[in-house]
């Protein structure tokens, strides 16, 4: 029991960083119907900018999230501007490639001014382990993941639901043709969920730097794949969804991982995360769009 | 229906006001979807406090001169202006702005929001004009059924209901010309009666409306002023009333 307790913690810090990427692929998807192949690449510069901010600025913690946060926010409204928003009405498909573009584009743009060669990503918080009742030990990376990631969603999840901004992001995914008549302006709201997702990447990227602190350019690939997923699992489209996604893939490869050679931990996982799509093929909290005249 | 048919000889006395200065005025309009002329040359005007009706039959290109008024497709060529404004200079989302308040084809509301949700979003841009509050329970008073329904999804609403919040929308943007489109379509008769009932109660209370129908004896019965649109022209226009009993207009839209 304690040590499937301990391992829950695990998978809560692991989760966490799953779940703030996968919100960005959901929310992105939910307002232009795209997948954005080029999202887990946006973590990986995430990470890099926040090594810049912590290692060359010198920046301590909560300042280096912040400014990774801006920095990489910006990245995604420009990709957005430059890259999608010409191809808005064009075939989904040339939009879905111009992603992937996008994404071998920043792997080779870090690869060619960073270097191959991976990085280690200073520790930003003091270490140190905490006692919990039941034989439980907690360490300060675990605190800071699993805080920072629920203070985020919550936030995020407040915006999306009780502003009128949140509320445009909403109409928008359902139909973004009447929304002008409210009054607001579609593009500003698209930037904006760029802006948005592209910073919790980002803040995925640095946490992530604190608890496996090692960074390379390619370390967006597999990670981004596999935030994905959450958000399928979840329900793409999904806010609360791509939530649940990310902490359920968290923790179905810790606990595989607990009991299976470790080999055999990507292959189970998403061999229940597959077969949880065939018997609920729109995710667990989507739901049939549906159909629009 | 007869008794919410404004009487002609008083004028068009309403809300107080007296329609004379005009608000909304298209001229030589053209629009085009691809190769495509929906409209073609176009010219028309409301006044303050006028009922408008734009009758004609599918495909005439009704829903396209709403669509160019609010901004959502370019005009090919012509002048249209609001409040001496000229529209054109304003992207779609600014036209709220200016007053204008659109009830699209198909209602439009957003199933996927509360009732409540889709009236306030219509209030995104809206900047001190008057009070937001007040005009939410101003539309719960003028459609008590979403009153009851304000913190259901939309989506789970009558297609009546949907019509209803549909105008209410309109409403909370503060607008005051409010372009409908089809609002009768695909309602039972008396949900219709209904409607048209609160539309002429909206227009007392001082919104000018520009009212786009198929259901052509209806739209006359409230309107003061009408135009029938055939394939992207103008072919009459007139008092309403006149319109009612044009033998040109009775044998192609009145059935008679
Ligand atoms: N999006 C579109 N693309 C191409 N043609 C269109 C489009 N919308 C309308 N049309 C055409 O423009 C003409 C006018 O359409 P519309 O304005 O919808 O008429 P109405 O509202 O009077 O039924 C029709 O011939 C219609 O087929
Ligand atoms: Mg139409």
């Amino acid at each position: 029991m304690e040590f499937w307790l301990q391992q829950t913690l695990n998978a809560l810090q692991l989760g966490s960083i799953y779940a703030l990427i996968a919100l960005g692929y959901t929310m992105v998807y939910g307002i232009l119907r795209l997948i954005n192949f080029a999202h887990g690449d946006i973590f990986m510069v995430g990470a890099f900018v926040g090594l810049a901010g912590a290692l060359w600025l010198g920046l301590p913690m909560v300042p280096t999230l912040l400014f990774t946060m801006a920095c990489t926010a910006l990245l995604g409204v420009t990709i957005e501007r430059l890259a999608y928003k010409p191809l808005r009405n064009a075939p989904r498909v040339s939009a879905v490639i111009t992603a992937l573009g996008i994404g071998i584009f920043l792997e080779h743009f870090v690869l060619g001014t960073v270097g191959a060669e991976p990085r280690a990503f200073p520790a930003l918080i003091a270490g140190g382990r905490f006692d919990l009742p039941g034989g439980l030990t907690v360490n300060s990376v675990q605190i800071l993941i699993i805080g920072v990631s629920v203070v985020l969603m919550l936030g995020l999840d407040w915006f999306i639901r009780g502003t009128l901004t949140g509320m445009a992001m909403r109409a928008i995914s359902w139909d973004r043709s009447v929304v002008p008549l409210m009054g607001i302006n579609v593009d500003r709201i698209i930037s904006l969920t760029f802006a948005i997702g592209s910073a919790l990447a980002a803040a995925g990227g640095v946490l992530f730097g604190q608890a496996y602190p090692i960074i390379d350019p390619y370390m967006g690939i597999l990670i981004g794949w596999k935030a994905f997923i959450a958000a399928v699992v979840g329900g793409i489209g999904n806010i609360r969804g791509a939530m649940l996604g990310g902490y359920i893939l968290g923790m179905t490869e810790i606990y595989v991982a607990a009991v299976l050679p470790s080999t055999y931990r990507d292959f189970v996982a998403f061999t229940l995360l597959l077969l949880l799509l065939v018997f609920r093929p729109t995710g667990i909290l989507g739901r049939v769009q549906a159909q629009k005249v | 229906m007869s008794e919410t048919r404004p009487d002609p000889k008083h004028g068009l006395a309403l809300g107080g006001t007296v329609a004379g200065e005009p608000l909304l005025t298209l001229e030589d309009v053209h629009v085009s979807y691809g190769n495509i002329r929906a409209v073609r040359g176009i010219s028309m005007e409301v006044r303050q406090g006028e009922i408008v009706t734009l009758i004609g039959a599918n495909g005439a290109g009704k829903t396209t001169t709403l669509r160019a008024i609010s901004r959502l497709i370019p005009i090919a060529q012509g002048r249209m202006s609001y409040r001496g404004r000229d529209l054109t200079r304003y992207p779609a989302h600014q036209v709220v702005g200016l007053g204008i308040c659109h009830v699209p084809e198909g209602r439009g509301v957003f199933a996927n929001l509360t009732v409540r949700e889709n009236l306030m979003l219509a209030t995104y841009s809206r900047r001190g004009k008057g009070d937001i509050n007040q005009d939410l329970e101003r539309v719960y008073s003028t459609f008590p059924r979403l009153a009851e329904r304000r913190n259901q999804y939309a989506g789970t609403l009558s297609g009546g209901e949907q019509q209803m919040l549909a105008v209410g929308r309109a409403l909370m943007t503060g607008g005051d010309l409010m372009l409908l489109d089809e609002p009768s379509m695909g309602l039972a008769p008396i949900l219709v009666e209904e409607i048209f009932r609160i539309l002429v109660e909206i227009n007392r209370q001082g919104t000018t409306l520009l009212l786009v129908e198929q259901n052509a004896r209806m739209a006359l019965q409230i309107a003061h002023r009408a135009y029938v649109l055939e394939t992207g022209a103008i072919r009459v226009s007139g008092p309403a009333r006149e319109l009612l009993d044009d033998p040109r207009v009775r044998e192609a839209y009145l059935g008679a």
